[in-house]
């Protein structure tokens, strides 16, 4: 099956090459788009004046920071089931990006927070499980990266990916469960939004932007984790790049 | 376009430093995420050009060790029939 050959990082490795440029570029373009509109046509909000911007960062980087746990827990899933050599190093190379966009969200929300609820942090069901997914990002870099043998790194790693992904749905719903301080879903799937549409336009143009950025820069740090694993191989030992690399160092 | 006037666009209605301090820090440190990406591929490079030297130097000292035990005699003896073909 064709998908399954690019489990195989001699394989992924120039499909990764070719997407990544693409998606970053389209990344910048949607991101563009979403910051003119957002930032320039978006109307200014009735209740919170112009501190309501902030949603066209904070929602995008917490949505991400959720969906690429996710998808480190469906690569774990895969690496855990099917041996696929290349699931741990799409998940090591998904995770300081989740990071750093849970950072985000915690930032860009206690920036939001201070002005509307007058404190950067509470220890709110929303706020307190979304810290405990960014020490899920953190303790899986910190576990795998720990353990010597990377194929062992990568398992023992994929099973902390795989039990932390119940955090993802208590974030999400734990607007609804809990009585919170934060707000409750701005985009919801079961009923219409209750927000501008030149709002919403602005928030999922965003969203599609990092979206991709984030794909775009997990290939490109999958790509440079690929030939440091498989360093010795002489698929890569080979490759163009690679010559070119050595023969500019061999001289300097 | 909504704003009157570029002060007004930056004051964000009295929230410029909560505005402003979401965009600029996310803006940062996704630059410093790309920056620290692109270096990342110099040192895999890195590490497979160490993996090539090593693998390379343990090349010749297996050269070394087998050199005198083999071409040596082979020489010799090619020589010797050279010099029995010659006389």
């Amino acid at each position: 099956m064709k998908f399954f050959a690019y489990a195989a990082p001699q394989n992924f490795y120039p499909l990764a090459g070719r997407l990544g440029p693409v998606l970053a570029l389209l990344a910048s373009a949607l991101a563009a788009a979403g910051l003119w509109v957002g930032f320039m046509v978006a109307p200014t909000d009735a209740q919170q004046g112009q501190a309501y911007r902030i949603i066209y960062l904070h929602v995008p980087v917490s949505w991400m920071a959720m969906v690429i746990y996710l998808a480190m827990a469906f690569w774990s899933v895969l690496g855990l089931v099917f041996q696929t050599r290349l699931s741990g190093l799409m998940t090591r190379a998904l995770a300081p990006t989740g990071a750093l966009l849970a950072f985000l969200s915690l930032w860009t929300g206690a920036l939001w927070g201070k002005p509307m609820w007058g404190t950067y942090w509470v220890w709110d069901a929303r706020l307190t499980s979304m810290l405990i997914l960014l020490f899920l990002y953190l303790g899986y870099i910190a576990l795998s990266s720990a353990i010597e043998d990377p194929r062992r790194g990568d398992r023992a790693g994929a099973l902390l990916a795989v039990v932390g992904v119940v955090n993802v749905p208590v974030i999400y719903f734990s607007v609804k469960w809990w009585n919170t301080l934060h707000q409750g879903a701005s985009v919801s799937l079961t009923q219409s939004p209750r927000m501008a549409s030149v709002m919403l336009t602005g928030m999922l143009l965003m969203s599609l932007a990092l979206w991709l950025y984030a794909a775009a820069i997990a290939l490109w740090r999958v790509r440079s984790l690929i030939l440091v694993r498989d360093s010795h191989a002489t698929w890569v030992q080979q490759l163009p790049e690679v010559l070119a690399y050595r023969a500019v160092r061999g001289v300097a | 376009m909504i704003w009157q006037s570029a002060t007004e666009f930056w004051a964000m209605g009295g929230y410029g430093v909560y505005v402003w301090g979401s965009l600029g820090v996310s803006a940062v440190l996704l630059a410093l995420e790309v920056w620290l990406v692109r270096a990342g591929k110099q040192q895999a490079l890195d590490a497979v050009c160490e993996a090539m030297d090593a693998e390379s130097t343990e090349q010749s000292d297996a050269d070394k060790i087998s050199a005198p035990r083999v071409p040596a005699p082979a020489g010799a003896h090619s020589a010797r029939t050279v010099a029995g073909a010659s006389a």
